[in-house]
């Protein structure tokens, strides 16, 4: 039994162009249990959907490595998913062939996943849309359906590279509240990296706050709210999270000018 | 359904319209050949180098009665078919080879530029000596053309397949192959049919050419020779039925297209 369930030591990464050299990463030491929900704040371009790329394996960093649940990550992990900004649904598949998607490139397609698949839909209401066809759907129930693909390869760690941020922002308020309590449900480990703070602080156990490029962990906080239940909507009412806000807001030291 | 009155008159404009514009094109089609019949018949143009309705319609019973009316357009058919559709699978295979092996395609980019540039006709008399005359070669001409042209329109159409998507396919470890099925191909299959309607217009001109160079049968073979020997009966006769053919040709491709694309995209 591992201590973390992801771990990223040392981590640096650069990107190289004709133009020249880009520090994106330095120096990223992160500790994550299992069942944790990370979120990962920091000003635009300084990195963070890079670092998300790099624990999924789909991108080598430069230096320092990651590992899950104590391997060495070297290519795409199987206990990871990742979801994207968008929803990239397929125009010429329906929802189910959609949703199935993961499962069939690694060859996982059987009679219990797919039933899996199918409660999945259920519980979250794109049953009846199964087989309809993206272009039919609004873009909460896209990026409904685009978590139950990521979740149909029962994946243990949730990567959520601004998951949210393509979406209105009622829609994303509604989703978010949505894609918490199943992450919670079913105990995922979940990172989301975010620019919106008061998502990062109403949905994550913790907060990490990354500098300007190259980025560094400039300071993580531990979210203690006081609030009926955790969720997304009523966290946001929890006395302590105008502290929380104004300090994370300060740290990103954001000037306009 | 309960249609409102307006609604009711509205769809009676867009028919009454329709019908005017079919009516219009069918009275055009019919004023012109009554009018070539006419001004022949009156020699107000010279019927030897004109020809006239009624002396194409005698050329083609003719040739019916002979036996060799379809045969004729038969083969230039048969040519045009085989050409564009070996054009285009041979040009979607090599697509694909180019796009999986992102060091060939680099390599070859300048080469299929100039063979894109470079005319395919005038490779007509060096496919007839390397082939011999007749049908294969011809079939050979269509396929050149279509070749090259569909190379490039398909390699682009890979090439700028949604990079998220592909970025998607790759979180769940898809591998190459992967990919190229269930993501670049689906993703192109609207610029592969597009590129199969091009053809068909390509291998027609790659097909007549031939005919017109070594044939001894076809649409463009009875062109030439009529020509050669001033039966215009002959060239008009094959010129119209030509257009005719085409066309219908060109449309089945649109059908086609229109089929699968609702298909697949369901719009």
């Amino acid at each position: 039994m591992q201590l973390y369930i992801v771990e990223t030591i040392q981590l640096c990464m650069k990107y190289h162009s004709l133009n020249g050299e880009t520090d994106v990463l330095d120096n990223i030491n992160l500790k994550i249990k299992e069942g944790e929900f990370i979120s990962i704040v920091g000003p635009s371009g300084c990195g963070k959907s890079t670092l998300l790329s790099i624990i999924a394996g789909l991108i080598k960093p430069v230096s320092g490595i990651v590992l899950i649940e104590g391997n060495e990550v070297c290519s795409t992990s199987l206990k990871v998913g990742y979801m994207l900004q968008r929803d990239y649904l397929f125009e010429w598949r329906t929802i189910l062939q959609n949703v199935m998607l993961g499962l069939e490139i690694r060859h996982l397609v059987n009679q219990e996943n797919k039933e899996y698949v199918l409660s999945l839909l259920k519980t979250y209401g794109l049953y009846d849309f199964r087989d309809k066809y993206p272009s039919q759907l609004s873009g909460g129930m896209r990026q409904r359906a685009a978590l139950i693909r990521t979740l149909a390869v029962r994946p243990k760690i949730l990567l959520l590279d601004e998951a949210f941020s393509a979406l209105d922002y009622q829609t994303r308020l509604a989703v978010s509240d949505d894609i918490y309590s199943i992450i919670k449900n079913e105990n995922k480990t979940a990172i989301l990296v975010t620019h919106d703070i008061a998502e990062s602080i109403s949905m994550a156990d913790r907060v990490a706050v990354l500098s300007k490029r190259p980025a560094t962990i400039k300071s993580m906080y531990d979210i203690r709210l006081t609030c009926k239940k955790k969720s997304p909507l009523c966290s946001r009412e929890a006395p302590e999270f105008k502290e929380y806000f104004n300090a994370i807001w300060k740290d990103l030291d954001i000037h306009i000018n | 359904m309960n249609c409102s009155k307006e609604h009711i008159e509205y769809l009676k404009k867009v028919k009454k319209k329709k019908i005017a514009i079919f009516s219009t094109q069918i009275l055009l089609l019919a004023i012109f050949f009554v009018a070539w019949e006419i001004a022949a018949s009156f020699k107000i143009i010279d019927p030897f180098i004109t020809s006239q309705p009624s002396r194409i319609v005698k050329t083609m019973a003719n040739l019916y009665n002979q036996g060799v009316l379809f045969y004729h357009i038969g083969i230039t058919c048969v040519e045009t078919i085989v050409g564009f559709i070996s054009g285009t699978i041979i040009g979607i295979i090599i697509s694909i080879i180019l796009w999986g092996f992102d060091f060939l395609g680099k390599v070859f980019e300048p080469y299929l530029v100039v063979l894109n540039s470079l005319p395919k006709i005038a490779l007509g008399p060096i496919i007839i000596v390397w082939i011999g005359a007749g049908p294969a070669s011809i079939i050979v001409m269509a396929l050149t053309i279509s070749l090259i042209v569909t190379i490039m329109e398909v390699l682009n159409g890979f090439i700028n397949v949604d990079e998220d998507k592909i970025k998607l396919a790759k979180t769940f470890g898809a591998t190459k192959i992967q990919i190229l099925t269930k993501v670049v191909l689906p993703a192109s299959f609207p610029v592969m049919l597009n590129a199969l309607k091009i053809n068909v217009g390509l291998s027609w001109v790659g097909v007549i050419v031939g005919e017109f160079l070594v044939s001894k049968a076809g649409l463009g073979y009875l062109i030439v020779y009529g020509g050669q020997v001033f039966q215009l009966d002959l060239v008009m006769m094959s010129v119209l039925i030509l257009a005719a053919a085409a066309a219908i040709m060109y449309q089945g491709v649109v059908f086609i297209q229109k089929k699968l694309g609702y298909d697949l995209h369901n719009n």
